[in-house]
């Protein structure tokens, strides 16, 4: 069934459909990124060409060629590949204190890491917009048309500079974020605990090789982080080191080739998904053949699962909320399709935990299901989540104390204002250092922007009345504002966040996209004259099963269905001029079968009526 | 020869003319298109034509071309909530088939 709208006059036909708004959830993983959409009655993740719903989170760049994005990435050699970047978005050199398989460089303006490849330093930013840009593809390709807009997750512990870089991303890969969306909330959207009014949520994701846990409010629709914790080394990966290791001790090897361990550590994967349904699964390995049970299974995860149920106690903890509070329990992650970590889940909180969703979609499809609601495709309930702001934001004043002016969990947008005063006899300059964090000396918080109130009239210390204004918008930028009451004289900023990309970087990184136009021009006229050859041959399929047996002789039709066969082959390829020739040539053999249709039509409707009623008008 | 709307549908046109601040009534036409034949016009009107008919529903102008009239008497104009999507429906007695998505129609 199709609907229409009110179109203004003359606007012609192709304005009257509704179009749903292409609006797309981006699941921006460490190890894994995945884009879903909501349709007419179902959310589905879009798979790519080759039925492939993952996405590696991994690129591969080479001298003198154009980046590699997932699973071919994997497999491609000559140049560097990177994984897990997600760690290094929005941070520094000196943040990072882990071993990371890469080079990393200073950007030497004391921004973010760059990492050395054999093309070039890149940054983490330009390794997820390779990534945004080939999901944002997919999913063009897939939709039919360019993207609206696209609501991307990232964790709920992300401070302001990693969701900045977020953001820069997405305007590198040039799709349009409608919002950032926390990870937890995201996934608890998905199982429509949105419509819930109160509630108090864990959300338990274990993937490949990190551990969240987010304690989550539910108020009046909005969510609220109550406290986040976790592992950033510990995941799925360790189970299947795990029982890699068992396999050598039982088999009496050493496996110290890094292919062999590779190839062990697959075996091993397997055996654990064997599991997650049986209850033994013969190994071999070598010369050695033996049985891996569920007990086995247990003895060598156990220690992992109990980790990470420490750290929910420590959530638990710091929010000072008792496991019967609880209402909900969500796992996510792949790692949480292992019995034992859902019955382990189960045992602790006390309560069947939520995962009917596959657990490494979750994420994706709640993101999708706010894009739709952003975009604006289902305007009947406004069910909008409210953003809230992850960290406080505040002023440095005397003796490097942070005074917040804005607390964490705040939603957004908002307005919030406080007055200082000057601290000197005859003090002219205010000088204003913005900052973002929960503690209270400056030094422990991260330095968003610094300016200064110029101009402030010679007074008596604490006489001057300085109003500072704090405005977050809807998108989460933050603009700052000072003025001095009695005088009027004021200064602002809208802050970049130092850790942010600067605005020329930015810049550079667009214009290198400028450079690559030209192919994804190309790229995206293949695919206009793809969904056109489709769009032709359903329509003709259609009248053909209406009219075809009435209309036409077996000759005839069977020209339409060669000369259909024939683009039908030429769609699938990549030949944009053959589908355009192809598409017209059908175009021009069906029009006869067209006219016959109308003319037929035509006299459908003039049947049985008087001429005099009909002859004014043609 | 008459082209109706539904309670629903008339509520709705009026709110959206209300929002546009402008507007007598709504046009509600046939085109020549594509393969299968004629799909709907749907816009608002500022301005009547001399030609055209004049169907008044619930307090709502629907303007007609004579030529369109031809093809669309008898339509009821619905408005309609289809899972996420909402918007206007024509119930055309006139309409012997439609192309696979319903966007046009042959008589």
């Amino acid at each position: 069934m199709v609907l229409f709208s009110i179109a203004e006059p003359g606007q012609g036909r192709a304005q009257q459909v509704i179009r749903r708004k292409r609006a797309v959830g981006i699941d921006l993983g460490t190890t894994n990124s995945l884009v879903a959409v909501a349709k007419e009655d179902k959310v589905d993740v879009i798979a790519d060409v080759h039925g492939r719903r993952l996405l590696p989170s991994v690129v591969h760049y080479a001298v003198d060629s154009a980046p590699v994005v997932g699973d071919e990435a994997l497999n491609a050699t000559g140049g560097t590949t990177i994984s897990s970047s997600k760690r290094l978005m929005g941070r520094g050199l000196t943040d990072i204190h882990y071993q990371v398989p890469y080079t990393l460089k200073d950007s030497g303006d004391g921004g973010m890491v760059l990492i050395d490849t054999v093309a070039g330093a890149v940054s983490p930013v330009q390794v997820a917009a390779d990534i945004l840009k080939t999901l944002a593809q997919r999913a063009e390709t897939s939709l039919g048309g360019e993207l609206d807009g696209v609501v991307i997750t990232v964790p709920a512990y992300f401070d302001e500079a990693q969701r900045q870089a977020t953001r820069a991303a997405a305007r590198i890969a040039g799709v349009n974020v409608l919002r950032l969306l926390s990870e937890p909330t995201a996934a608890a959207v998905a199982y429509g605990l949105d419509k819930q009014l109160e509630g108090i949520l864990i959300i338990y994701d274990l993937g490949g090789g990190t551990f969240d846990v987010s304690l989550m409010r539910l108020h009046n629709g909005v969510f609220e982080v109550l406290a986040t914790g976790g592992n950033s080394a510990l995941g799925g990966d360790d189970f299947d080191r795990a029982i890699a290791d068992w396999i050598c001790r039982q088999a009496t090897v050493v496996v110290n080739a890094a292919v062999d361990y590779r190839r062990l550590l697959k075996l091993a994967r397997a055996a654990k998904h064997a599991l997650t349904t049986g209850e033994r699964t013969p190994l071999q390995w070598g010369t050695w053949a033996g049985e891996f049970s569920r007990t086995q299974l247990h003895e060598l995860i156990d220690g992992y699962i109990d980790a990470t149920l420490s750290a929910c106690r420590r959530v638990l903890r710091d929010a000072e909320i008792a496991v019967g509070d609880i209402t909900d329990v969500v796992l996510v992650g792949g790692s949480t399709r292992t019995p034992r970590v859902q019955d382990k889940v189960r045992t602790f909180f006390g309560r069947e935990p939520l995962c009917s969703i596959d657990p490494d979609e979750v994420v994706a499809l709640g993101a999708a299901l706010q894009a739709d609601v952003l975009a604006g495709n289902k305007y009947g309930d406004a069910a909008l989540l409210l953003d809230v702001i992850p960290l406080s934001l505040g002023i440095e004043t005397m003796g490097g104390l942070l005074e917040k002016i804005i607390p964490r969990n705040s939603t957004i947008p908002l307005v919030r204002a406080q007055e200082f005063t000057t601290f000197k006899d005859g003090q002219t300059v205010m000088s204003l250092h913005v900052y973002q964090g929960e503690r209270e000396l400056v030094s422990d918080c991260r330095s968003l922007a610094r300016f200064d109130l110029r101009g402030i009239p010679p007074m008596v210390a604490g006489a001057a009345r300085v109003r500072v204004t704090f405005q977050v918008d809807a998108d989460g930028l933050l603009e700052v504002q000072a003025e001095e009451v009695a005088s009027g004289v004021k200064s602002s900023i809208v802050v970049k966040p130092s850790f942010g990309l600067a605005e020329q970087d930015i810049a550079g990184m667009i214009q290198s996209s400028m450079h690559s136009a030209a192919a994804d021009k190309v790229r995206r006229s293949l695919r206009e004259k793809q969904v056109e050859a489709q769009r032709h041959m359903e329509a003709l399929r259609a009248a053909l099963a209406a009219d075809g047996d009435s209309l036409l002789d077996a000759a005839e039709r069977q020209d339409l269905q060669n000369a259909m066969q024939q683009l039908a082959a030429a769609a699938t390829g990549e030949d944009a001029a053959l589908i355009e020739r192809l598409t017209e040539q059908l175009n021009n053999q069906s029009r006869d079968f067209a006219a016959r249709r109308m003319d037929a039509g035509i006299k459908a409707a003039l049947a049985g009526q008087r001429l005099d009623a009909v002859g004014d008008n043609f | 020869m008459a082209i109706s709307l539904t309670e629903s549908a008339a509520k709705h046109v009026a709110s959206q003319l209300a929002a546009r601040g402008k507007g007598v009534g709504i046009r509600v036409g046939v085109t020549t298109t594509g393969c299968s034949g004629m799909a709907y016009v749907l816009e608002f009107v500022d301005e009547l034509a001399g030609e055209d008919s004049v169907f008044d529903n619930h307090g709502i102008k629907v303007i007609v071309d004579p030529k369109s009239l031809l093809y669309l008497d008898g339509t009821e104009m619905d408005f309609v909530k289809n899972g996420l999507n909402e918007g206007f429906e024509f119930h055309n007695p006139n309409v012997k088939g439609e192309c696979g998505c319903g966007e046009s129609f042959t008589v």
